[in-house]
Formats: C-alpha cells, structure tokens, sequence
C-alpha cells in the first residue's frame, strides 16, 4: 500500500534526532564555524550518548554505520523499513542542526560506511568501535575516482601503500583512514580496492588542514602514504582482482553513502525553509497551499516553489533508501536522490539568503551559514554532474565508453 | 463607437490596449479591414466562403446546451452514503494495493491500444471519438471514485487508485484521458458530497445501472477565463431564490459541453464558493467550443449561465467551502498526475529519439549536452510521482493533503512544462512538426498549472 510518510517505527528516532540536533548542535553551530579547526569536544559527549542510545537498539541502527544491507532474507511480501530509511530520516534531523558538526560526529564517519558496504563479517567485529575517513580523492583525481596513482603493493603478509590523498573529511581527528589504491595500474578500475590504515601507522602522515567555504567545523585533511605497510588482512573485502565485475565493488560504496549526502542536504535546507517562513510570517507573509502561488505575494510564491523542490528531494532520498532496505538494486535512485537534493539544497539556501535581504546575508543569523555549508553536498560522493552522467547512462543504456 | 476608439488597435488580436497606431499602421489597417470584407467576395474575387456549422474546433459559436435526460427523482433529502477512508500501516511503501495493481494493467492497456492510437486525430477533431469512449465505459472507468455500495467498481473509493489510474491514461494521452475520465469526476462529487436523494437520482447512471441509455456526458466546472483565476474568489455568482437559487456567470475548461448532460458548477453562495447540479435542459444554458492550445481531445468549452434557475437540492455538500476547497484539491492531484503520465511518455519517447538519432558519426545520446538534459527530465518526473503518490495516500487514508498536494501542483506545473519543453527541443525541427507526438505534449503539459476542476481521482 502507497504510503510516504515516516515510517510509524522511525517517528521517534526522529523526534530524537530533532531534539539532540536543536539542542545540542544548534547552540555551538555557529561557534565552530568561526573557530575553524577547533576540535568541538561537545561532540565527545553527544556521541557517547548516541552510543548508548544504539547500545539500546532503539534508534534503529542510525548513523553512517547503519549502511550494510542485512543479510536476513525479509518475509515473503514483507516490506521493511530498516537501518536505511531510519540512516537518512535521523542524518537529515541532524543536518537540520548543523551539517559540519554531523560530519564531525565521533565514529561515524564515511570510512565508516565504506566498511559498513565492503567489508567481510570478521573485518566488521575487528574495526568495531573505530573512526574511519575516507580517502579517494588525490591532487590529480576528482570525479574520475578510477584513475588514482595510490599504488598498494604485496609484500609478504603486507601491502605497502605510496601516494597522496585530499579532501579526507575527518583526516585529523578520525583514529583510522579507509584509503583507495591500486593494485596493478595497468589493470584499470578492478585492481582498485579499499584498505584500512591505522592513523598511527608512522607511513602515514596528516600534511595539513584545509581553510574552506563551508562546513568548517568539519575537518579536512591532505595525507601522504610512504611506504606506508598496512597488514593484508586489513585489505577490505576480496584481494582478487575480478576484471569481470570492474569497479563495482568499490563503487558499492556510493549506492550507500549518496542517500546520505542527499540527506545532509534535505537537512540543511529545511533548516533555511524553516527560518525563513518563520521570518516572512513576522513580516506578514502568509503561505498558503490552496491558493495559486501567483495570487500571493512573490515572496509566498517563490516559498512555494522552493518548498515543492525540496519536498521532491526528500522523497527520493526517502525512495532511494527504501530499495536498500528492501534489497532492491538502487544505484540509479540513489543518484537521482543526491542529484536532485545537492542542486535543491544550494537553491533553497541562497535563496533563502535573497528572501531574507541582509538579515539572512549576516552572520546575526545562520541563513547565511547554511547557504555555505549546503555547497559541497552538490560535490563531493559524486558531483551534480557525475549524478548526471549516472542517471543518464542507466536511463539511456549507455556504457561509459559510449556517454563518457 | 466612436471614430477614435475604434481606431484604437488594443484589446483585439492580442494586442495591448497601450498599442497605438501611427499613420502607416492606420493605412496598413485600411487595406486589411478591405481584405477581409464581403465586397471582394461578392464581386468574385474570393471563393466562396466556405459553409459555417457549429464546430468543436472553432471558437466564438454558441448553442443551447443538449436536451439531455430526465434524471428520475429518487431517494430522500438526507445526507448520503460516505465513503471509508483506508487506514495507515505506519509503513513506508511504494507498492500499489493488488486491486491497485488490476486496475492499472487495465488501464495501461487502455492507454496503449485505445488512446495512444487515437491521440493525434482525436486532436485534430477537438473530440474524442465513439470507441474510446465506449473501451472506457466498458472498463467502468466512470464509476471508479464510487465506493462499491453505490454501484462503483472498487471496493472502497481511493483517491491513490485515481491517481495512478489518470497516471496511465495520460501515458496514452492527456486529452483522451481528460475527456474518459471528466463523467467520473462527476460521479465520484455526488458520491463524495451527495445527499441521499442525488445518489439516487445521479449515480445510477454512472455505474452503468441506469436505464441503459448510457453513461451521461458530465462536466466538472470550476475555471473561469479570467487573469489570475482564483478558484476561491469566483466571477460566477448563486443567488439565493426562494428555497432554490439563480446562478450568473461564465465557466471555462468545460469538457464535451455541448453534448454534456449534467453539469456540476461552482459560484459564489454568499461569499463563499459552493457546487451546484445542472442539468442540460435547464434555461439559460448556452454553451461556446472553446477550442485551446492543448487537451483538444476533451473538446473544451465555455458555458454560459444566464438566469439559470434551480432548485434547493441542486446544492451539492456544504456551503461553508469545504466539500469545495476538497474538491479543488483532488481536482489538481488529478493533474498532478495526467502531467506525470504525460511527462513520462516524453521521457520514454526522446529516449528511444536520441539513441537512434545520429550527428556528428554518434548517437547524439552520447553527447552530455543531450544525455544530461534527458537524465533531469528523469529525476524531476520521479519527484513530481512521489510528491503526487503521497497527496494521493493522503486523501486515501482521509488525512489533510492541502499542503502536499499545492507542493505537487507546484512542481508538475514548473517541471512538467520544462519536460514537455525539452522533449520537443531534443527532437529539433523533428519535435516542431506533428510527424511526432512531442509537440502535442507540449501543448498538453502547459494546460497542469491553468486548469481547475475537469477531472478529480
């Protein structure tokens, strides 16, 4: 039966998440966006809390953790509403609240959904506990993440890792770093695979901290690899290379973690809509649903149309969860979600900014923050264009030979 | 008039009454004026003007409405038989219902080989022809809003059943669909707001247990042409006559009116929209062809009231504007939904157009200029489904939708449009011209945003 509302069994983990994000997060948001760099120790405790929240199991499995597809075949004709749906449902929440802080969160990071999506039931129990970045991108490689230069190389019961990463989110506070590499560079996209490396690891070292637009209570690293020797059972998932099924595996990792990035947005741009319709009403603007838009003031009806927008994009974040949920292949609406959320989110936003003319321009409100923030959610886990080329290529049958 | 107005271009032909002439446009309108007149004919230098009958295609003819049946009275003056709403599992879910399901591989079918078929010349004629129609009959699809103890065809009625229901018509065609299923938006108001008396009277006749002269010609009329139409500040008004009441006004978007038999018209009630029963044999009737840009198959037109006398139970539901702001809103989630069956027949057609398709030695599909703009109109017709299948599941379960379904129209009025936009444009000079049937959604897709009223799931 068609129904697209939260699920009843979520409702709580919801309201929970809303409360923790306005209650915790909100207060120090704009503290650690002026302190950049600054590590928001607030955020010990906060995680603790989630921790013992899980500990209890009634949130569902929230968090970048709850990623991996259960293995438990669901009942004939059951639909479920599982770790997926309650992930972005609570991330939006906490997005709501401020979107760096929830990037910063202890343990749960993106290093952490790639482990959650990869790797094997004995890797899962030995990283239990741990706070993993993610590192894929390099000085030379962004979107055409199948062309990295990090080589792992075999030696004995070790692999040893050489090259330089960007843009790890949590590079300097996460305790271990998921790092892509290639095993054989002449063998294309299937020799590349996913490692965990210890940030102890004397191979490995943090070069510095970037200075950025948004999201500046989240840190971000540049980290070199030299001759970094991490042991083979740390490699994740399978060591053969399987030229057959190419990059899959390790593109796995995105049909998870790209309806999280559209939750992120779906979160931050509820927090604009929120504000801003809260201020149009103090100023006399009332929205109203039933009447055309172009019969109520231009600042009721571009609302509308932004509310409409983001509505869209939260219902495909929501959709593209669901099939994971129920084991159905989401690769396109996953990127459909994070298309259509990345592009609402920037809009909503700046627009927002527009609407509200310098109170929302200044930095006495947080209007201005998020219409920050909300940029690099239509970047980075795949750009609006790589979305593009992937719901393009799906749609129309084409390989990325053809449609490159 | 005087010689000065008259010599005033603006408020004909599209032009603005700011429009001034200067002596070159003054001669210009001279020798246009003798173009035009009958003196060149009658002097044979034009042929013959050709014979003028009442036509669907062409505007500005009026005729008095059909004679129509007599509905025979039944039933008493109480309030009538209401529907159940379904209840909430609590669970997120796509899937339709399996009697959800049934009825959407009928109505795809019908879509594929009845309406699909039809479309273009249906278009061309402004109507729509006897044998769609009559497949649309046959599958009940007139008594699809009644509840099963009214004689529908559901066993309970679901506004979500609609929804996907006009979804798959309009895959076949928007204006196809509109003229099927405008006799069911009727039946589905009397069932939803009906006393017992207009059930009795009404309904049968939809559902196929009349008399056996058929499902009536109805008409849903809501709109009005005027600038910035507002379904809740209405130009037509219901004065208050006796126990019964005196309707004025000038109604638009009005399907099939000449041959329509029964009319439910919303006016003003002391200050308040409320809906009224009309039937075609009522005085002061006339209705105009009103042939518009796209939806040509519903055979739109206008529909004068002058007068119009009726009794005090042509009232249908309430006069404190609930029944009617509820049926303005499940009047737009119907072309919520007509816009994404529409959109989705654009999507499945350019897709195919720009696989095959070859400049430059290479499918142009291969090119992200083109790709891209396909993949958009892919993402944005699966936002407006969900955004219109969660009004729906709204209605169906009997929650407040009003806000949900302003959001959908919203989005299908702005992304509908640009879906029918880009599929011509993908076409190039092969969308412009009527060879493929992009051109015709284009025109359809622009009618989401304007219309009021017509349909209801």
């Amino acid at each position: 039966m068609i129904n697209l509302e939260v699920p009843r069994k979520h409702a709580g983990l919801v309201d929970q998440a809303h409360q923790l994000a306005m209650n915790m997060l909100r207060p120090i948001s704009r503290k650690y966006d002026r302190a950049e760099h600054a590590y928001p120790k607030e955020l010990d405790m906060l995680a603790a809390l989630i921790d013992g929240v899980s500990e209890t199991g009634a949130t569902g499995g929230a968090g970048a953790g709850g990623v991996r597809r259960e293995s438990a075949p669901a009942g004939e004709g059951t639909v479920r509403n599982g770790a997926n749906l309650a992930s972005v449902l609570s991330i939006a929440e906490m997005c709501w609240g401020d979107t760096a802080l929830l990037l910063s969160m202890p343990r749960q990071g993106l290093g952490n959904s790639a482990i959650a999506s990869v790797a094997n039931e004995e890797q899962l129990e030995r990283y239990r506990g741990t706070w993993a970045a993610m590192a894929i991108t390099e000085p030379g490689t962004g979107s055409d993440s199948a062309s990295i230069t990090t080589t792992a190389v075999r030696d004995g019961d070790e692999y040893v890792i050489n090259g330089e990463k960007i843009y790890v989110t949590s590079g300097d506070r996460a305790d271990s770093v998921v790092v892509w590499a290639t095993l054989d560079k002449d063998l294309g996209r299937a020799a590349i695979k996913s490692f965990l490396v210890r940030k102890d690891n004397p191979g490995l070292k943090v070069e510095r901290l970037e200075h950025k637009l948004g999201i500046r209570a989240s840190d971000t690293a540049a980290i070199t690899f030299t001759d970094c020797r991490v042991p083979a059972e740390d490699l994740l998932g399978s060591p053969e290379i399987d030229t057959s099924s190419g990059f899959a595996g390790a593109m796995a990792t995105f049909d998870n973690t790209r309806p999280l990035v559209a939750a992120m947005a779906v979160g931050c741009a509820r927090a604009a809509l929120d504000l801003t319709r809260d201020l149009l009403e103090q100023a006399g603007v009332v929205i109203d649903h039933d009447r055309p838009a172009q019969s109520q003031s231009a600042a009721a009806a571009t609302f509308l149309r932004l509310e409409a927008d983001w509505e869209g994009a939260r219902l495909l974040m929501m959709q593209a969860a669901w099939m994971a949920d129920n084991r159905k292949p989401n690769s396109l609406e996953a990127s459909m979600a994070k298309a259509k959320a990345g592009r609402v989110g920037s809009d909503v936003t700046l627009s927002c900014v527009q609407l509200c003319g310098t109170l929302g321009y200044s930095e006495a409100e947080l209007l201005e923050k998020w219409a920050r923030d909300s940029k690099i959610l239509d970047i980075f886990e795949g750009t609006q264009q790589i979305q593009q080329l992937i719901v393009a290529r799906r749609v129309l049958g084409l390989t990325s030979a053809e449609l490159r | 008039m005087s010689i000065m107005s008259s010599l005033r271009p603006g408020g004909r032909h599209g032009l603005s009454t700011r429009e001034t002439r200067d002596p070159i446009g003054l001669a210009v309108a001279a020798v246009n004026r003798l173009a035009q007149s009958d003196l060149i004919d009658r002097v044979g230098l034009r042929r013959q003007a050709e014979h003028v009958v009442y036509s669907t295609t062409r505007n500005g003819f009026r005729v008095a409405t059909a004679a129509g049946r007599t509905f025979a009275r039944a039933g008493r003056r109480t309030a009538g038989t209401r529907p159940a709403s379904a209840a909430s599992s609590g669970v997120f879910d796509l899937t339709p219902t399996e009697d959800e399901a049934m009825l959407l591989d009928v109505a795809r079918e019908l879509a594929e080989e009845v309406l699909r078929p039809a479309a273009s010349a249906a278009d061309e004629a402004c109507a729509p022809p006897p044998e769609v129609l009559a497949a649309a009959q046959d599958v009940g699809l007139p008594g699809l809003g009644v509840p099963d103890s009214l004689g529908g065809i559901m066993e309970e009625r679901s506004a979500m059943a609609g929804t996907l229901v006009a979804e798959a018509l309009a895959h076949g065609d928007m204006g196809l669909a509109v003229a099927t299923l405008a006799p069911g938006a009727v039946a589905t108001a009397i069932g939803l707001w009906g006393t017992e008396a207009q059930q009795q009277t009404y309904l049968p006749a939809f559902t196929g247990d009349g008399d056996g002269s058929g499902v009536p010609v109805a008409a849903l009329t809501i709109a009005e042409p005027t600038v910035l139409f507002d379904p809740f500040t209405l130009s037509t008004t219901a004065l208050r006559d006796g126990d019964g009441y005196v309707l004025d006004g000038l109604k638009s978007a009005v399907v099939r009116g000449a041959e329509a038999e029964l009319f439910v018209v919303a006016a003003m009630l002391d200050g308040t929209p409320a809906l009224f029963l009309v039937e075609s044999g009522t005085e002061g009737l006339e209705v105009e062809a009103d042939p518009s840009m796209g939806v040509r198959a519903a055979g739109l037109s206008r529909l004068h009231l002058t007068g119009v006398r009726l009794g005090a139970d042509a009232l249908l539901g309430d006069t404190a504007g609930e029944a009617y702001a509820e049926c303005v809103r499940l009047s737009r989630l119907a072309w919520c939904a007509l816009a994404v069956g529409t959109g989705q027949a654009v999507l499945d057609h350019v897709k195919d157009y720009v696989n095959e398709r070859e400049a430059f030695g290479e499918p142009i599909s291969h090119r992200q200029s083109v790709a891209f703009m396909v993949a958009d109109i892919a993402i944005e017709l699966q936002a407006m489904r969900l955004l219109t299948w969660k009004a729906a599941s709204r209605a169906t379960r009997g929650e407040d939708f009003a806000r949900e379904v302003g959001l959908a129209r919203q989005l299908c009025t702005e992304k509908g449009m640009r879906i029918g936009l880009d599929g011509v444009q993908l076409l190039g000079g092969h969308g412009f011209v009527k060879e493929h049937p992009v051109e015709r959604w284009y025109r359809d897709l622009r009618a989401v945003g304007v219309m009021e009223g017509v349909v209801m799931v």
